[in-house]
Parts: C-alpha cells; sequence; structure tokens
C-alpha cells in the first residue's frame, strides 16, 4: 500500500519536475554538448568536409603564448569592470534602498532599469558618440573650461571598461538593492543608540548582511565580462583584442569552429575554477 | 440578377485568378547574398529589375567572405545568386556549394572584358562558374587636406610622422599582403614571412583603430579619428562623391587588386531569374547609373566606355601604368590563412 503510495508520489514529482528537465536539456545541455563535440575535431564537419575526432584544438592554446597572454588580460578586464560596478554600484543602491523613500524610489529604480530596455549594441554606439574627439565630453568641457581641452578616450582601455561598467552595472544596483532592502533597520538604529561610529555600521553590519547580494551581482557581471568581444571592438581600436575577440574570429573570421569551440571551453574552465576556489570564501563571507 | 449574368461573373473571376496564378509562375522571388550597400541592394535597381522581369530580389548580407561561405554552407536552397572574389569561386566549387552557369542566355556576357571575364579564377574547369561584374583594387586612402604632398610610396603608413594617425582593417590576409608590397614581395607568394612579421610589428604603433565596413571607415575619416588607411578603390570613389577630402594612392610599390563574380549556388531553385538577375547587374545602363553613386570598376567593356572622362574608375584605374602595377589575388590555401592569422593575432596580443 505504501509503497504504491509512495510510486505514485514519484510519478507526480516526475511529472512536474519533467518540463525544467527537459527545458534545461533543450536549451543549456544540447548546445553546450554540440560545442563540446566541435572542440574535439578537426574540421568543422559541414558540408563534404573530411574529420576525425583531436585534441590539438586544446593543445594549440599551450603550444601559442600569446592564447594565454589574451586569456589574463580578459581575466584583468572582468576584475577591473567587476571592481567599478561594485564601487558605483553598491552605494546606489543603499541610498535607493535605506535613504530614499516613496515614490521617488520606484521613480530612481525605474532610472536604474532604463538602459536595460534598449539594445547592448545602441549603448555601446552611443559611447562611442560621446567619448570620441570632438565628442560629446569634448565639447561640454570645451564650453565651461577657458582654456582648450582635448578629451579622446575612444579606442582606448578605457573607453572599453567605461562602456562595459555602463552596460552591467544595473545587475549590482538591482541584486544589492534586494539585500540592503532586506536588512530591519532597527539593527542599524541599535548599533547607532550604542555609539558604533558610521564606518563601523557599514563594515560590521551593512556589508556582511548584503554579501550574498553583491557577490551575486559580481558574478553575473565578471562572467560575461570575461568573455565580451563586441564591446572591445567597437570602443577599443587597437587595444581591444581580447580573448573575446579572438574566440569570435575563429567563428566567424576564419571559419574555424573548432578551435574556437575549445578556446570557449578553455574559458569556460577557467571561470567556473576561478569561481569553485573561490566559493569557500565566499560561503564563508556568508 | 441574372442566371447568365452569375455565370458570367464566376467565369471573369476565375480569369482573373487563372490569370493571377500564371503571372505567379513567371514572377519569382530571388534572394540575394551579398555585402551591404553593394549594388544589388540599391532600391532603384530593385524596383527596373521587378519592372522589367516581375522577379523581386530579396536579400541578406555578410561582413566577410568566411561568413559568405558559411552561410551558403549552412543554408542549402536558401539563395539564388551570390556574390564571391575571385579568390574564393574556386574554393565554393570545390565544396559544392555553386555551379556552372549556362551564359547563352546572358546576353552581355560577350561585352566583359576579356582578362576579366576569362578571368582563370572564374573559369575553373573551362566552365564559367562566376560572371565577372566589378573589380578594383586594394589601396590606401589618404586625407588630402593634411598630408601633403600626397604620399607615392606605401611606406607612408609607417612614417613617424604619422604614429597613431593610421586606420587598418583587422583582417590577416590583408596585413600580410600589405607588409609583402612594403618588403617588395609577391603578394601571392610570400617568401620571406618573418620581414613581414617585423614590418607588421613595427605597423602596429602607427595603428589608430581598426575599420570593418565602409560606413566605419567614412565616420572614423571624417571624424579625423586616423588621416590614413587602406581602403578599396570604389569604396573610396563613394567617398569622394560624399564630399570627404579623400585621395586614393596607388603606390609605385603596387596594389592588391580584386575581382568580384556573381555565382549561381548549386542548390538554387530560380536559375532561370538568377540569370536574368546577373544579366541585368552587368548591363551598362544599370552600371552608369550606379556610378553616379560610386561603384567600382565595372567587368563590361562597353559599360566602362560609357563613363564620363572625369569619373574615378577612369581616373585612377584606366591609366595603364597603374594597372601594370597591380598584383591581382589569386586563392589562398587554408592552411596559409591559418598562418597568417596567428601571426596577426601573436602580433596583435603582444602589441597590447
Amino acid at each position: 500500500m505504501s509503497s504504491t503510495l509512495a510510486r505514485r508520489d514519484g510519478l507526480r514529482a516526475a511529472t512536474m519536475i519533467s518540463p525544467a528537465y527537459i527545458w534545461l536539456t533543450v536549451a543549456v545541455f544540447l548546445p553546450l554538448a554540440a560545442m563540446l563535440f566541435f572542440s574535439f575535431l578537426s574540421e568543422a564537419p559541414f558540408g563534404d568536409r573530411e574529420w576525425f575526432v583531436t585534441a590539438a584544438n586544446y593543445m594549440e592554446f599551450f603550444e601559442k603564448g600569446f592564447y594565454l597572454k589574451l586569456l589574463v588580460r580578459s581575466l584583468t578586464l572582468g576584475l577591473v569592470v567587476t571592481g567599478f560596478c561594485i564601487l558605483i554600484g553598491f552605494p546606489c543602491a543603499f541610498v535607493l534602498a535605506k535613504t530614499i523613500k516613496g515614490r521617488w524610489r520606484e521613480a530612481l529604480f525605474l532610472l536604474v532599469i532604463l538602459p536595460f530596455w534598449s539594445n547592448s549594441l545602441v549603448r555601446i554606439f552611443s559611447w562611442a558618440i560621446v567619448l570620441r574627439g570632438n565628442g560629446v565630453i569634448d565639447s561640454v568641457l570645451d564650453l565651461i573650461l577657458p582654456f582648450e581641452v582635448s578629451v579622446n578616450l575612444m579606442f582606448s582601455y578605457p573607453a572599453i571598461v567605461i562602456g562595459l561598467v555602463h552596460s552591467y552595472l544595473p545587475y549590482v544596483i538591482l541584486t544589492s538593492y534586494l539585500a540592503l532592502q532586506a536588512i530591519d533597520d532597527n539593527l542599524i538604529d541599535a548599533a547607532r543608540s550604542m555609539g558604533a561610529p558610521r564606518r563601523m555600521i557599514l563594515w560590521r553590519i551593512i556589508i556582511p548582511l548584503a554579501l550574498p547580494g553583491l557577490i551575486a551581482g559580481a558574478v553575473l557581471i565578471f562572467v560575461p565580462v570575461v568573455g565580451s568581444f563586441m564591446e572591445p571592438r567597437i570602443l577599443g581600436g587597437r587595444s581591444g583584442t581580447f580573448f573575446g575577440t579572438v574566440i569570435e574570429d575563429q567563428f566567424v573570421a576564419v571559419f574555424n569552429w573548432p578551435l574556437g569551440a575549445a578556446l570557449s571551453f578553455i574559458l569556460l574552465g577557467v571561470v567556473l575554477l576561478i569561481l569553485a576556489v573561490s566559493s569557500p570564501v565566499l560561503r564563508r563571507a556568508q | 440578377m441574372s442566371i447568365n449574368a452569375k455565370w458570367t461573373g464566376c467565369a471573369a473571376l476565375a480569369t482573373l485568378v487563372l490569370g493571377m496564378g500564371v503571372g505567379a509562375v513567371h514572377a519569382d522571388e530571388i534572394r540575394v547574398l551579398n555585402w551591404k550597400g553593394y549594388g544589388t541592394d540599391s532600391d532603384w535597381a530593385v524596383a527596373e529589375f521587378k519592372e522589367k522581369t516581375g522577379h523581386t530580389v530579396v536579400h541578406d548580407y555578410f561582413n566577410s567572405e568566411q561568413e559568405m561561405l558559411t552561410k551558403l554552407r549552412t543554408n542549402p536552397g536558401a539563395y539564388d545568386v551570390v556574390l564571391i572574389n575571385s579568390a574564393f569561386t574556386g574554393q565554393a566549387l570545390e565544396e559544392g556549394l555553386i555551379s556552372p552557369i549556362d551564359t547563352s542566355d546572358i546576353s552581355n556576357f560577350a561585352d566583359l572584358a576579356p582578362n576579366l571575364g576569362g578571368n582563370p579564377e572564374l573559369n575553373v574547369g573551362g566552365k564559367v562558374n562566376g560572371v565577372a561584374w566589378v573589380w578594383g583594387l586594394t589601396s590606401f586612402g589618404v586625407n588630402k587636406d593634411e598630408v601633403s604632398p600626397l604620399p607615392t610610396s606605401i611606406q607612408v603608413l609607417w612614417d613617424d610622422q604619422y604614429t597613431g594617425k593610421v586606420g587598418w582593417r583587422d583582417d590577416a590576409l590583408e596585413s600580410v599582403q600589405f607588409a609583402a608590397l612594403a618588403t617588395g614581395q609577391n603578394i601571392n607568394d610570400v617568401k620571406d614571412l618573418d620581414a613581414v612579421k617585423s614590418k607588421l610589428e613595427t605597423l602596429l604603433p602607427q595603428i589608430k583603430t581598426f575599420w570593418s565596413s565602409e560606413n566605419d571607415w567614412n565616420q572614423f575619416f571624417a571624424a579625423g579619428d586616423f588621416l590614413m588607411a587602406p581602403y578599396w578603390s570604389g569604396s573610396a570613389g563613394r567617398s569622394i562623391a560624399k564630399g570627404l577630402p579623400v585621395a586614393f594612392v596607388v603606390p609605385e610599390e603596387g596594389a592588391i587588386g580584386w575581382l568580384d563574380g556573381l555565382s549561381i549556388p548549386a542548390t538554387s531553385e530560380n536559375r532561370e531569374a538568377a540569370r536574368e538577375f546577373i544579366n541585368y547587374m552587368i548591363d551598362p545602363q544599370f552600371y552608369v547609373k550606379w556610378a553616379e553613386s560610386g561603384a567600382p570598376a565595372s567587368a563590361n567593356a562597353k559599360a566602362a566606355a560609357a563613363l564620363p572622362a572625369d569619373d574615378f574608375n577612369r581616373a585612377t584605374l584606366g591609366d595603364p601604368a597603374v594597372v601594370a602595377r597591380v598584383q591581382f589575388m589569386q586563392p589562398v590555401s587554408d592552411e596559409t590563412r591559418k598562418t597568417y592569422l596567428e601571426l596577426w593575432q601573436e602580433l596583435k596580443a603582444n602589441a597590447q
């Protein structure tokens, strides 16, 4: 009796869970598996091309020093962009969650999400207009300052960082906002009544309690930035060569899908490794 | 209404429907794969072609030859006419992506300049696999307001005076070929790759940014981001027509010649309409009108002769001394391409 019940329960659970797993299989697992398969081929298996299974694509990464160099460069970019996003986003989220109340909060919140409604390519191109010499920044500074200035950030590393920070800032604001909002105001009042200085409240109460949100935001930003290629290409000019752009070249410019796939999986592996190594630290922080 | 009148009405309606049906058989929709804004997709041309033949033309675009090949490989039956650079026609044929064209009903075919229409890359196996359409040069454009006197040597791209003032195309093959010209080598048979490598190494600090489309080039040039950059002769003609102070330089070291042909994919189901479209594309009437807004040089001798005497193509590419300096591009093997790409990527990575 009980066994049939258990079986029925199991069946019901399977029916309820299966949509999620089917979705995961179709949308995540299958494309990834196809790419993993490609990464071990000698040629992209289209048309009449002859191909065989090989690990040469992965070996290439280790044989050619410049891939590693670019990977380090991309990881550094990820860290820099994530750092700036936190430095700017966390205070924003704090003001939004704790200082501003009522209608204003909704209005400001809308402004934070607003950039998300436009296409990212459009945002990057508008930055190109702002950053270039004789562009918006240049003209405005010329109007205000009595002496001639020339600000031309376009086609440089700072331009890439500015574009990426602007693109990904909302993630950190949204996740931090949710975490900050959950902090009981009484905790802060209690600390204050016991004479804790502001800095101590920040470091001992607010940041530890908001850390899960902050970390979620940081991970959400770090991972796509490391693989970014469109922003560096448009804003970076000559300094826009990153691991992501090299992967894109393999797919788009020379039709070497196997090497592109192998480089992508190396990137995926390195990012997962970084997250795995840092997870105990992050868990303790939580 | 009498029964008779009803029947007449029905018959008229049936005739109308049948007539439309017959019309639909002849009016095909042909799909063209080309670079964006490259002649075939001019609004007036598409409209005129529809008026003449009843066929509608739909476009899809690519941003690199490799993307074009990828699209042909992965979408069989999706295209009826495709623009292929002569250096890639052989590869496309070998992969079975395109098939020979029966030129008997292409009335303008006989007017093609013999050395272009009969280009060996387009006529592998003695069959026409691509109809020569337009040709031109890859050399470089200079801002003639800022750079004077006009350079006559390709070495100007390496001149200290213009550090950070040079634009470039992020293309490994083209980069190697420019360096080959600058080191006095044959672009189709680079013997001293080390010389090319060190030449490109000294070029990278000169580069301000990479351009990837004609529109990019014009914008960067107009904004003063670069004073000189490799450019295509056809695009240079258009930029000059737009009023940009561009001078197209064919240096004494030579330039890279290219020839674009129109081919029909092996999987096309509208071959007849595709041939009609190709015939229209090499027609002098179409070319002269296209040339008004800046076009590459036509492969049709009659079309070229119909241009005004001061036309960019007649003035720049018409000079036999210029043509003598041109090195026409030959097919490049995958192996060479891979070598060049690695060389170029390594140089870019090390220059960061």
